[in-house]
């Protein structure tokens, strides 16, 4: 199940007073079971980019090939690769329509035509991902909290069963907890189903830490992709176009910069715990 | 799909037509419409389309745009012309069936399509270069006297002003919804009618949960800003007529008294 794009262009209002270069020349290969961050501020392309890779928009120009088909042909099947490729949009507890929390879990199922046993399998299965046991079941989705609507919809989405769910920034507007609750979730998924990530995020932390491979856009290109590493070294850049490196990141540079022999290639907190405590017990002993 | 309907779109570009105080382009618009049903007759009709030409170049809105607007009236326009053409007795140039088309009623459907034309190309040409706020603005000043005998006309500006700012919004927002419901597989496309109906209810009932919401958070950001009414309320820009609305109104006397003149010569 692997998704290559290959010089993907995309122009919003073709035609009008003022079209939009949405993403400019794209090549990206997305393998599986991997974990992705994508990066990029307002408006660099990367909502643009993602609708792309379920087919919601078709580019203006390039081509996608979703495991080695062309999604363009006449006879490819949008509706196998949306059920294959899962996306959750921004403020995704938007699009709760249902009675039942239950019953708009089941929508993605039934979309695809199975049995009512299945659908209803899968529909428990989705909800106990997200964290929500029976009790919820029945309750109107309107009623609940912000964090909770959304791992209703977060669980309609999984309740499709997708090889690739894509997540366009999941934790907007909750609270750290929620925000914890939905990344170790999205998390457990990529672990124990091996479901390839796609995580556009605004927080560098929550990159760091969760992301392989990080992706980063900017004005409708590919500026940056490779690890975590690699991509922080270049944080000074990546200040350049509004974005930053993690917080770790810029203490282990200054400490460096103090004359601490310290690796400045660290991204997350426990790492730069390790590596200080070493450090710590090394000057100690000597 | 939605968007290509033109008509009501602002066409942000720096025009003399975009510069006139907008009383100046509504009074305009309703001159134009008065004119082309004051008129008959070809030499009429020539005028009629050499000035909405001439208007639409100074505009600076490119012509394509503002005939791309027509495909929204094509159903309504086949069926008047086609009703004209076979209603009309007179006499018979061919039949259909029982239907007889007359001479008359083809000059008649003729003139009424080409009426039916320009007068949509005149109004969009006035929301093309006009913003939504303005308008209203416009609408406010110009229908003021209604005041007098107690129509909030302030109130109804401002719910239009709400109203046509919404618009853009809610495309976005059905757009979005659209989206994220066919992301969890639903068809919209195929299928019979009421199956597309009973399709619509995931986009509509999220479509009114957020208007509702929407309305809720602007009402409130109004009231923390201490909105009240209309009542002692000053404007930041006020409407004030320059002297490019007097050329406007003088050329558009001109105009309207050559459409009578032509009336009458004949």
């Amino acid at each position: 199940m692997s998704i290559k794009l290959e010089h993907i262009n995309y122009i919003y209002g073709e035609g009008s007073a003022s079209p939009i270069h949405a993403t400019n020349d794209v090549s990206l290969e997305i393998k599986d079971g991997e974990f992705i961050g994508l990066m990029g501020h307002t408006g660099s392309g990367k909502s643009t980019l993602i609708q792309h890779l379920n087919g919601l928009i078709r580019p203006t120009s390039g081509n996608i090939y979703y495991n080695g088909k062309n999604t363009s042909d006449e006879d490819f099947s949008m509706k196998e690769l949306r059920s294959k490729v899962g996306l959750v949009f921004q403020y995704p507890e938007h699009q709760l329509f249902e009675v039942t929390v239950f019953d708009d879990v089941c929508f993605g199922p039934k979309n695809l035509g199975l049995e009512k046993k299945e659908i209803e399998e899968r529909a428990k299965h989705a909800l106990q991902l997200v964290g929500l046991d029976e009790s919820y079941y029945e309750r109107s989705p309107f009623e609940l909290s912000g964090g909770q609507k959304r791992r209703v919809a977060i669980a309609g989405v999984l309740a499709m069963d997708p090889e690739i769910l894509i997540l366009d920034e999941p934790t907007a507007g909750l609270d750290p907890k929620g925000r914890d609750e939905i990344l170790d979730a999205i998390k457990l998924l990529h672990k124990e189903k091996n479901i390839t990530i796609i995580l556009v995020s605004h927080s560098m932390e929550d990159i760091a830490k969760y992301a392989q491979r990080i992706i980063v856009m900017d004005k409708g290109k590919v500026k940056f992709d490779g690890t975590p590493k690699e991509v922080f070294r270049h944080y000074k850049e990546l200040e350049q176009i509004g974005l930053a490196a993690p917080q770790v990141t810029y203490i282990v540079h200054q400490l460096k910069e103090k004359g601490w022999n310290i690796s400045t290639d660290i991204t997350t907190v426990e790492e730069a715990k390790r590596e200080i405590l070493t450090i710590w017990k090394n000057r100690k002993n000597s | 799909m939605i968007r290509d309907i033109t008509i009501g779109q602002y066409y942000a570009v720096d025009s003399p037509i975009h510069k006139l105080d907008p009383r100046t382009k509504l009074a305009g618009t309703m001159i134009y419409i008065i004119s082309l049903f004051l008129t008959k007759g070809i030499i009429g009709y020539c005028i009629g389309a050499f000035f909405l030409l001439f208007i639409i170049r100074m505009s600076k809105v490119p012509l394509k745009y503002i005939v791309r607007g027509l495909k929204a009236i094509v159903i309504l326009l086949l069926i008047s012309v086609s009703f004209n053409i076979f209603l009309t007795p007179g006499e018979e140039i061919f039949q259909i069936w029982k239907l007889k088309a007359t001479k008359e009623g083809l000059i008649i459907a003729v003139y009424m399509a080409v009426r039916l034309i320009f007068l949509i190309m005149g109004s969009s040409v006035m929301t093309l270069t006009t913003t939504p706020n303005d308008l209203t603005d416009g609408l406010e000043k110009s229908l003021g006297f209604l005041k007098k005998i107690k129509v909030p006309v302030h109130e109804i500006a401002m719910m239009m002003s709400i109203a046509l700012r919404f618009i853009p919004i809610l495309i976005e927002e059905t757009d979005k919804i659209m989206k994220a419901q066919m992301a969890r597989g639903a068809d919209f496309e195929t299928g019979g009618i009421i199956k597309k109906a009973k399709s619509m209810i995931p986009l509509l009932v999220p479509l009114f949960v957020s208007a509702f919401r929407r309305a809720t958070d602007l009402a409130m950001a109004m009231e923390a800003r201490c909105y009240r009414g209309g009542e002692g309320r000053t404007k930041m820009k006020p409407l004030k007529y320059k002297q490019r609305d007097y050329v406007a109104y003088t050329t558009l006397f001109v105009y309207f008294i050559i459409m009578i003149g032509v009336k009458y010569i004949k």
